[in-house]
């Protein structure tokens, strides 16, 4: 027998209890004091329910693009050889290691009227930033790694026989991928999507800058927490949290699911 | 032509057009928010520049993130190394449970992770009156800070280490165990080896997260300026008083570290087992 299982299962499950499960309970708790009718009040709000449909349908749109993009990234990056290849390969990650604010004030100063992007897109009158289009704009940014870090391991391990076998058979390349790859990688497309939308969501940092933040308009629903925090309105902040909450957990619940019927179709 | 050449050369051009497209899509996205940064900071002179950067608030902003970066990281080296060693070595009930919760700060929003500890030790809270008590402020100060960026970098460690320790099996351990050896000699001697590089892989991603996090910590820190701002706060503060040459000089540091982050990143990938 392996020793340690008391010290390692005692370590894990206090550090666990204070850091996570406790806090965790308290917003459970706290969200109890409010009576059903004051929960439906908050949530059901003009404004809260406005930003709600801002957060998911712009954190919908960029997982989208980010879906597309990533799969031509993993795809470029497993098939193809370049020069810069490495380079393009290693910069993936950096949305995880630039501080979201730095990302967030970046992409508004290019974005605005007399940004570098910016500019090019208002002789067209296309506005970015402080609009929906720049807070998908930061979304995107944020969830590029997700998909191509998802996809791409599936694309590495795929069997070449099958794509052989069509092109011998006169395949055209398009309906190759439609057909075999596809339906291969589909899974991790999709989960990686769903742990872009389920980030997206939740994004404060690079979205605060570059929403604007008009109420009614470009407000997300993280952003409304913090503006009832700053209220002190500690009722308000906890409803609209929980129901986020929940709506993540959804969302993850539906994609492990459908991972759980993927993997069981393979066998 | 035959039709062959021609679906090749017609291959070709896919693959220039793809990643051409890959190309511009990362150079808008990611390289041209990190060039106009480092221009604009040192747009107005280097001087300027060095001058932001040396600022007393800025040295303190980074101080704390240090010290916050710090027991992010002793907290997860001690959680991480104990989840990964109890929930590979051993079969236990309510085990899937376990590696579920680990994983929940990764999902939370990090403005909820903030409200969170807000609602535990703040004000209106059950523990409140006992922390004032001790003479112990947690929300609104330092401690605060330090519990969000603990928070939102939980998992980093464990969910690198864990996969790792899966595929190596427990053969080996099984074997020193039997010849009699202590378990802290065989973590060190035979275990440790193999996951060196997926540890420092999760060290180098949860310093990454505990440097620029930036929703959790605002929530909790209550912008006090010198005291429990942290470089990305100090940031914000300086990009709302208009101060822009400011924000984006300290901006440059960020990069800094996250530049040097991806390269370390790079080298310790994949590289156990």
């Amino acid at each position: 027998m392996i020793p340690g299982f008391g010290l390692t299962f005692g370590i894990t499950i206090s550090m666990l209890s204070v850091i996570v499960l406790i806090p965790l309970c308290s917003l459970i708790i706290y969200s109890a004091k409010l009576s059903p009718a004051e929960f439906w009040g908050i949530i059901s709000g003009k404004r809260v329910l406005h930003a709600y449909f801002v957060s998911m349908s712009t954190a919908c749109i960029a997982s989208l693009i980010n879906a597309g993009i990533g799969l031509i990234m993993a795809w470029v990056l497993v098939r193809y050889e370049f020069p810069g290849k490495k380079i393009m390969d290693g910069m993936i990650e950096l949305p995880f290691a630039l501080p979201t604010a730095v990302a967030g004030i970046a992409l508004t100063h290019l974005t605005t009227k007399e940004g570098w992007i910016g500019a090019f897109f208002d002789r067209f009158g296309i506005q970015i930033a402080y609009t929906k289009a720049g807070i998908v704009f930061a979304l995107v940014f944020v969830g590029i790694p997700f998909v191509v870090r998802s996809v791409q391991p599936v694309l590495e391990k795929l069997d070449g026989s099958y794509e052989e076998a069509m092109e011998i058979l006169g395949g055209t390349p398009a309906y190759t991928f439609v057909k075999v790859i596809l339906p291969e990688i589909l899974p991790a497309l999709i989960g990686g999507f769903t742990m872009a939308f389920a980030r997206c969501l939740g994004e404060y940092g690079s979205v605060v800058f570059i929403a604007g933040n008009k109420p009614m308009d470009t407000e997300i629903a993280p952003l409304m927490i913090m503006s009832k925090l700053q209220e002190f309105d500690y009722e308000a902040a906890t409803a609209i949290a929980l129901l986020m909450l929940l709506t993540a957990f959804v969302i993850l619940l539906l994609n492990s699911a459908f991972q759980y019927r993927a993997a069981r179709m393979v066998k | 032509m035959d039709n062959t050449s021609q679906i090749k050369k017609e291959n070709r051009l896919v693959k220039w057009l793809l990643i051409g497209v890959c190309a511009v899509f990362l150079a808008v996205m990611l390289v041209l928010p990190l060039i106009y940064i480092i221009y604009t900071s040192l747009a107005a002179g280097f001087q300027k520049f060095f001058s932001e950067i040396t600022d007393p608030y800025t040295i303190k902003a980074m101080k704390l993130t240090i010290i916050a970066t710090v027991w992010a990281l002793a907290v997860n080296t001690i959680f991480g190394l104990c989840a990964a060693w109890c929930l590979t070595r051993f079969e236990f009930k309510g085990k899937k449970v376990i590696s579920a919760l680990i994983d929940l700060p990764l999902t939370i929003s990090p403005v909820i992770a903030g409200l969170v500890f807000l609602l535990t030790y703040g004000r209106q809270s059950i523990l409140y009156p006992l922390l004032d008590r001790l003479g112990v402020s947690i929300i609104f100060a330092v401690p605060g800070v330090v519990l969000a960026t603990i928070f939102v970098t939980f998992p980093y460690i464990a969910r690198e280490v864990i996969p790792v320790l899966n595929s190596l099996g427990t053969d080996e351990e099984e074997a020193a165990a039997l010849m009699g050896m202590k378990g802290f000699t065989i973590f060190r001697k035979i275990t440790f080896p193999h996951i060196r590089f997926a540890f420092l892989f999760g060290i180098v991603l949860c310093s990454a997260r505990a440097m620029g996090e930036f929703g959790a910590v605002s929530v909790l820190s209550g912008h006090l300026k010198g005291l429990t701002n942290t470089l990305p706060l100090h940031v914000e503060m300086l990009y709302q008083g208009y101060d822009f040459t400011g924000a984006f000089a300290v901006s440059s540091l960020l990069i800094l570290m996250a530049i040097v982050i991806l390269i370390l990143r790079n080298i310790f990938e994949k590289k156990d087992v």
